[in-house]
């Protein structure tokens, strides 16, 4: 006797909503042998994992913070991902985005610019520095074939050395003892907070809202079911005359501007000036949150609120448990491995065969 | 020869033996307590239609599949055949549909990987030639595979079969891929395989093929045997009756009345970008509205260059080698050639002609972005479900409704499906490539009738397949590629299957290499 892998006809619905809290005790039970072998508590460890950051209401407020580029960027991503258009180079779009929105920020200056007018206009500013800089892998890829992957992954670095050479440079505080970093953003141009008590501001609103436009697009726009095609059946995407070049700027864009989107957020949100790092990786995870997500909006915010919620319980298990980093990086990498392992029950069925035919 | 004098004894013990063979799948059960003897020295046609049943109950003989029930008797031993190994063991060989040789090594390498070390010596070369002389089956043994046509491929799969002296030989649909001369050839060979004592399983679904070679045929339907008969004496009209449960529709024609130069095919040369693909060299052909072009050829020949160059999947440098209704497509896309008012059925249904995953609403939308279905650059989701249930309605698709993934279809539905799309653009040049090739018998006669339809509603139709007989009943006029070459366009009438079958057959045999060439 042996267990088989058979394909559904259809995609199973129960699969779908299953498949999630499968692979969450599956994690669980792996969770529970390391901590045990670790001589910690598991009950205590999954508390300082899954409750205790939430247990506030500043608690929240992180967590809605930190998922609110999470789901931006991924749902940008995700529009390119659906026409095989792989953008791995988000991270440096954000950057471009944060340097754009920053710069419109310092300009501003003390000169007294409403809030409502600057605002807009540093977020429009991102999105089109997020989207120009994707726009040279787009070009690349259309223009002379060079695979985005790369290109967009190796402009990452590019952009870092960008913000690098300006806040080491012309853009540095005068008074900020040479640190390299910025002045500090007016009031103007932050984002207005949402919920007293915690940081979280309306980036969470832009996010929202992004992913709702993402939504209509890809499911009732022409050109969103043309990029579906594209991914799904290249060679139907040939025979029914859609351009490929249009994905591939479609894809990039998208995840350009979202992209330089978040890092207006950043900039203008918790950080509240220019600096090194504007993001502890928001760009790559991001990759992992549209994945989960299965590249859908909805299921995109729930990947950003899972991924939020591991940082900050990884943060807060290393304090509270004195468990080291690795441990939990295993555990959330555990936690995504299952996820995503578990899809395969959604196509799939687990089907027992016997080793013998059966005799009548 | 006499077919009736060489019949096997029907008293004799039946070689292999089935009873009660069931095997199902999700949603159908593909066999259905199938029972069947194959007698020693008999040639046994298993007909049906496609999806009938006739690939898994082959597979289950051949060990590739277990049945969920079911009894076996090998030589009046009961026996699980648990894998092909074990069943070439027994003396069963097969030769499949679609061949499984690699094209960069010799023929004799490709044997030699499916015989054991002890068979494949050094004497092997000898062993093929020996084999190959003694069942008419030209080969050379240390030609490379890839420079060899379908048929000649084919022998190199025979002949791998043969070396192993079976006494079961499985044929799957073998002559979809031959010219006529070749299937003659081919039918000498299995006569004298069978006079010899070996039992052949000949599977297919052509009536008249099966008429004239099988000693004794066993019906399937809808995965149940629904009879057995001598298919000698039974006419191509009564073996249909049985294979679909209802007789066969004719097509009906009117005389043709030719219009205006629809399509203009000028000269056209490309280059293919596949290392092993064919280069079209000066391609010329006029397809006049209100008239069925056809294009016959072996596979292989041209036929999937020129169709995407027709269908504007790659452009052509030259703007005027492709005229559509006028205007100088060469250069144009597919969307903006389809603008222009040519319509295009594919010879893949899944992965290009549809799209899987996706529902039939949305399939219906895959080539009619533009046609009503989209306001403001949104798509109108209800008319795009309107639309694809129209196809299904007019064309009796069988499927759960507009929302059925097109996955889901069996592939004679899918391409009901997509040949109604198409139709329903009402378009002024029509593309068709196979279009009823794994189509069964019913959705074939149904398919070919709206070709005719269309015709006679003034539309340019060009048709491009291998099956012979397809081209021969619908088209007013016939063309042959052959290695990158069409042939001049000869009006139906005036010519023959035979003739067409040089004319394939001239071109599809290769240069000969010298033996010592690619000997290593």
């Amino acid at each position: 006797m042996r267990i088989a892998l058979e394909a559904r006809r259809e995609a199973s619905r129960a699969a779908i909503v299953l498949a999630p809290v499968l692979a969450t005790l599956a994690t669980l039970a792996v969770g529970f042998v390391v901590f045990e072998a670790l001589g910690k508590d598991p009950i205590a460890a999954f508390h300082a994992f899954f409750i205790q950051p939430v247990a506030t209401r500043y608690g929240v407020g992180e967590l809605l913070l930190k998922a609110s580029p999470l789901m931006l960027i991924a749902t940008g991503l995700a529009v390119g991902y659906r026409a095989n258009v792989w953008n791995i180079g988000a991270e440096g779009q954000l950057t471009l985005g944060a340097i754009a929105g920053g710069g419109l920020a310092l300009a501003a200056g003390d000169a007294r610019v409403p809030s409502a007018l600057l605002l807009p206009a540093m977020i429009v500013a991102g999105a089109l520095c997020g989207m120009a800089w994707a726009a040279i892998s787009a070009w690349l890829r259309t223009r002379f074939n060079a695979s985005e992957i790369l290109t967009s992954l190796m402009l990452v670095y590019v952009a870092n050395l960008l913000l690098s050479w300006l806040i080491h440079g012309p853009w540095r505080d005068p008074d900020g003892y040479n640190f390299p970093q910025s002045k500090q953003f007016t009031d103007a141009a932050l984002l207005p907070n949402l919920l007293s008590g915690t940081r979280l501001n309306a980036g969470l609103l832009i996010a929202l809202a992004v992913v709702a436009m993402a939504w209509l697009f890809i499911r009732r726009s022409v050109w969103g079911f043309e990029m579906r095609v594209a991914g799904l059946a290249p060679s139907a995407a040939a025979y029914a005359g859609i351009s490929s070049k249009r994905n591939v700027w479609l894809g990039m864009l998208a995840g350009g501007a979202c992209a330089g989107i978040a890092g207006v957020n950043e900039a203008a949100g918790p950080i509240g000036q220019l600096l090194p790092s504007m993001s502890p990786g928001y760009g790559f995870a991001a990759i992992i949150v549209a994945f989960v997500g299965r590249l859908h909006p909805a299921g995109i915010v729930f990947a950003s609120l899972l991924m939020s919620l591991l940082y900050l319980g990884g943060e807060s298990a290393q304090v509270n448990l004195a468990l080291p980093s690795a441990v939990t990086g295993l555990f959330q990498g555990t936690l995504l491995f299952f996820l995503l392992a578990a899809d395969v029950l959604v196509n799939y069925r687990l089907r027992v065969v016997g080793a013998r035919p059966a005799t009548p | 020869m006499s077919a009736a004098a060489l019949a096997p004894d029907v008293q004799a013990r039946p070689r292999l033996s089935l009873r009660g063979i069931t095997r199902a799948y999700p949603g159908v059960v593909a066999n259905d307590r199938i029972d069947l003897d194959v007698l020693p020295g008999e040639i046994h046609a298993v007909l049906g239609e496609n999806g009938a049943g006739k690939s898994t109950l082959m597979k289950i003989i051949y060990g590739i599949v277990k049945p969920d029930a079911g009894t076996m008797q090998w030589e009046g031993e009961a026996v699980r055949i648990a894998s092909p190994a074990q069943a070439r063991r027994l003396g069963l060989a097969m030769v499949f549909q679609h061949f499984s040789l690699f094209e960069t090594l010799t023929v004799a390498e490709n044997i030699s990987l499916a015989l054991d070390a002890a068979e494949a010596g050094p004497g092997l070369p000898a062993k093929i030639r020996d084999v190959s002389r003694r069942y008419g089956l030209t080969l050379d043994p240390a030609r490379l595979v890839h420079a060899m046509s379908i048929g000649e491929r084919q022998r190199v799969e025979i002949v791998r079969c043969l070396l192993q002296a079976p006494r079961v030989l499985i044929m799957d649909e073998p002559t979809s891929v031959l010219t006529p001369q070749a299937v003659l050839r081919l039918f000498d060979t299995l006569r004298q395989l069978a006079d010899e004592g070996c039992s052949i399983l000949y599977i297919s679904h052509k009536l008249d093929e099966i008429r004239a070679l099988c000693h004794r045929a066993t019906v399937l339907r809808a995965g149940r045997v629904t009879g057995e008969c001598d298919p000698r004496r039974e006419t191509t009209a009564t073996l249909a009756r049985m294979m679909i449960g209802a007789e066969l529709p004719h097509p009906r024609h009117r005389p043709p009345v030719a219009g205006a130069p629809a399509l203009v095919i000028d000269g056209l040369d490309l280059r293919s970008d596949d290392p092993f693909g064919t280069t079209l060299r000066s391609i010329s052909l006029t397809v006049c509205a209100g008239e069925i072009v056809g294009i016959a050829g072996v596979s292989g020949n041209g036929q999937r260059e020129l169709l995407t160059a027709l269908s504007g999947e790659r452009r052509v440098a030259r703007r005027d080698a492709i005229v559509l209704c006028g205007t100088a497509a060469g250069r144009l896309g597919a969307a903006q050639r389809r603008s222009l008012g040519l319509a295009f059925v594919p010879e893949e249904r899944l992965g290009r002609g549809a799209v899987p995953e996706m529902s039939l609403a949305e399939n219906a939308l895959l080539t009619a972005r533009h046609r009503g279905l989209v306001w403001h650059g949104l798509i109108r989701a209800d008319a795009a479900r309107s639309r694809a249930a129209e196809i299904i309605a007019s064309w009796s698709v069988k499927a759960a409704g507009p929302g059925a993934a097109a996955r889901s279809l069996s592939g004679g539905n899918l391409q009901k499906f997509i040949v109604g799309r198409e139709i329903l653009q009402g378009p002024r040049v029509l593309i068709a490539a196979q279009p009823t090739w794994g189509v069964d018998v019913g959705a074939s006669a149904q398919i070919r009738q709206a070709l005719i339809d269309l015709r006679d509603a003034g539309v340019a139709v060009l048709v491009v397949s291998e099956e012979l007989e397809e081209l021969i009943e619908i088209c007013d006029r016939l063309a042959v590629i052959a290695q990158g070459q069409l042939s001049p366009a000869r009006p139906v009438v005036e010519t023959n299957a035979e003739e067409l079958g040089l004319l394939m057959a001239g071109s599809a045999a290769m240069p000969e290499p010298t033996a010592a060439r690619g000997r290593a």
